[in-house]
């Protein structure tokens, strides 16, 4: 990694922006390294987006400083920053071909016919869309299109490419292979790479390092493993995965009580009887018969999701949302097994309080199917 | 398509086939009877000798070449005006596209009038420069004939041009930029090959009109500088001489539809945005 005084490759440095009254990043900070795969995931108006475009030199910050190799670059208009964007909808030159698209920044940089057309073929070949060059941007499907974009923003050879949620809208099949295929273009060309998406399946596969952003701020940064198993608030949590987020107390270092129980757990450094946010994943419960649950509760819902089964149960009022493969029907009465590491404590946050609890699932359900008996009386 | 469709298809368009017909295509051949034809109803190519005079040649070329000029120097207003106006706030933009707009409330005639009074010798112009000592003959001129189709016709080439130029993705201008456009480039490389289709129907919805104006010539340009427009004008009106007249308006007509030949060619691949004939 590239180590300077002034510190990381790319570096945003208490980075402000309000639009109008509206604050939209708020005094954000964020080191990125050179070559490191770094996906911005949030959900919309987070202020993701607007991360990229200051990133991309769109928008300038109100206050704080944008370092580009210990260099500010705030003042830099985005044609002079070695830094290029792939928009969210391509944003293609619809009167040139496919090739002319590519050769466009070749072009600008005035560059030889010689040395366009070699460029212009390599990065066609990059993206799987050789012999496309005469085509019509029209012509193209929006899976070939998106290639054109990324082809041409690489062509340039940019030391960071940002990317404005790319694969928003491809269809599944396909965002799953072009994921695949950024993650490869991006090893193989050794570039740092800036990905914006709300997708959180698509950040914890591609990354190296995600920032999880929520109104203007960073809520975590950390690998996507770090991500997924010790979120930092109920919102991560909440956003990342399924989650269940139980009020409890922390007895002492490795001893948690919630939902009326103590349980074993692996936190340890919080205050004696402080309040926190339980964490656990659906994933990680264990359906035991009554007797030799830790917990136990009655089946309110089941729906079957292919590997597994979601069912939701009633625990105290509390509902908990289970992922296992062995089916129960509603009304049965199960017990819950959780083990000591599938307890995560975090601190309590602003956002305790406000997410994790299943029951607005069938609360909704509830709602919704006696507003229809309503109608049709 | 069943035939149930089709069916409804014919009769919805009746009225339309039934106007295209009686209006456009019924004169469309009186024009070119009386074209080929003199007052007795014989066959004659007189009318279209008469117009390869030398007189007459000059009037077509003079009538091409002031519309020319003034398509040009409409374009060359209204571009970076609908540029300009485009990247203004949407409140402006309504405001300055009312204004442009607002003079064709007023009839062509009223305008072309009050434009001469303002050019004319003794005009608004020119009492205010005697003031000052100076006087500037404009009216009766080739420079007032274009002035006063300019004049005329400029929010028809401000207008499609600033439709398209709206229109357009903001996002292609910063990926342009992104790639290393300056402001400059990103006009000369980006939105001026984008907003074609919306040049193209603005040079032709002015130079059609401008190539056939009689009243514009008639009250700005004097007696030495007649237009094809004043000729058509003459042949029907002062002269009575239909089959004359016609074959003018034939000539003009295959004129207009060569030049907008011309300019299609340059919008083949154009497929949505402005208006194309």
């Amino acid at each position: 990694m590239n180590k300077r005084e002034s510190g990381a490759f790319l570096r945003l440095q208490n980075i402000s922006v309000k639009f109008d009254d509206d604050t939209i990043l708020d005094n954000l900070s964020l080191d990125i390294n050179e070559k490191e795969f770094v996906t911005l995931l949030g959900p919309s108006g987070c202020g993701k987006t607007t991360t990229l475009r200051i990133l991309g030199g769109f928008v300038t910050p109100n206050c704080g400083d944008v370092l580009f190799e210990g260099k500010r670059i705030n003042d830099v208009p985005s044609h002079e920053r070695q830094i290029n964007t792939v928009f969210q909808k391509y944003a293609l030159f619809t009167h040139l071909n496919v090739y002319e698209n590519v050769a466009f920044g070749l072009r600008v940089q005035k560059k030889s016919e010689k040395e366009i057309q070699e460029t212009v073929h390599e990065m066609l070949e990059l993206v799987n869309l050789k012999g496309f060059d005469r085509r019509n941007i029209n012509s193209l499907s929006g899976g070939q299109q998106q290639r054109v974009a990324i082809a041409r923003a690489l062509a340039v050879k940019p030391r960071v490419l940002l990317l404005d949620e790319p694969l928003g809208a491809l269809d599944l099949k396909l965002r799953k292979d072009m994921q695949n295929e950024l993650k490869g273009i991006q090893q193989r060309l050794g570039i740092t790479f800036v990905y914006v998406t709300h997708d959180q399946e698509e950040a914890l596969s591609m990354s190296d390092t995600v920032v999880v952003m929520d109104s203007g701020k960073i809520q975590q940064i950390g690998t996507p493993l770090d991500i997924y198993n010790e979120p930092e608030n109920a919102f991560v949590a909440d956003f990342i995965g399924e989650s269940n987020i139980i009020d409890g107390i922390m007895l002492e270092d490795f001893k948690v009580s919630m939902a009326g129980k103590t349980f074993d757990c692996l936190d340890k450094g919080f205050a004696k009887n402080e309040p926190v946010d339980v964490v656990v994943r659906p994933e990680d419960v264990d359906v035991v018969p009554v007797e030799k649950g830790m917990l136990s509760g009655e089946v309110t819902s089941v729906t079957f999701k292919g590997v597994h089964f979601e069912i939701i149960v009633d625990i105290n009022g509390f509902k908990w949302m289970i992922q296992t493969t062995d089916f129960e029907p509603v009304g049965a009465k199960i017990g819950l097994y959780i083990e000591p590491d599938a307890i995560h404590i975090m601190k309590k946050s602003e956002y305790s309080g406000m997410f994790g609890d299943y029951s607005s699932f069938s609360d909704e359900l509830e709602k919704l199917s006696e507003n229809i008996e309503d109608e049709d009386e | 398509m069943n035939k149930r469709s089709s069916l409804l298809q014919k009769f919805v368009a009746a009225p339309y086939i039934v106007w295209s017909v009686l209006f456009i295509v019924v004169p469309l051949v009186m024009v070119v009877y009386y074209t080929f034809t003199d007052s007795n109803a014989k066959f004659t190519l007189d009318n279209i000798y008469t117009l390869l005079e030398p007189d007459y040649v000059s009037i077509f070329v003079r009538s091409v070449a002031y519309s020319f000029i003034a398509t040009v120097v409409c374009l060359i207003i209204a571009f970076p005006l609908a540029y300009f106006i485009s990247q203004s706030k949407p409140t402006t933009q309504k405001t300055a596209m009312m204004l442009i707009m607002l003079p064709m409330w007023t009839n062509l005639i009223i305008r072309t009038f009050s434009l001469s009074n303002i050019i004319a010798d003794e005009g608004v112009i020119n009492s205010l420069l005697q003031s000052i000592g100076l006087q500037i003959h404009m009216i009766d001129s080739p420079f007032a004939v274009i002035l006063g189709m300019v004049y005329n016709y400029l929010p028809f080439m401000a207008l499609p041009i600033y439709t398209v130029i709206s229109k357009l993705d903001k996002n292609v201008v910063e990926a342009a930029q992104d790639l290393g456009c300056n402001k400059f480039m990103v006009i000369t490389k980006i939105i001026m090959p984008l907003s074609k289709s919306g040049i193209i129907s603005g040079i032709t919805m002015v130079f059609v009109p401008a190539i056939s104006t009689f009243y514009i010539s008639q009250k700005l340009g004097g007696t030495n500088s007649r237009l094809i427009g004043e000729e058509i004008e003459a042949a029907f009106m002062s002269s009575g001489d239909k089959n004359f007249g016609s074959a003018i308006s034939l000539v003009l007509m295959i004129l207009i539809m060569l030049s907008i030949a011309v300019m299609n060619k340059f919008s083949d691949d154009e497929e949505d945005g402005g208006m194309i004939l």
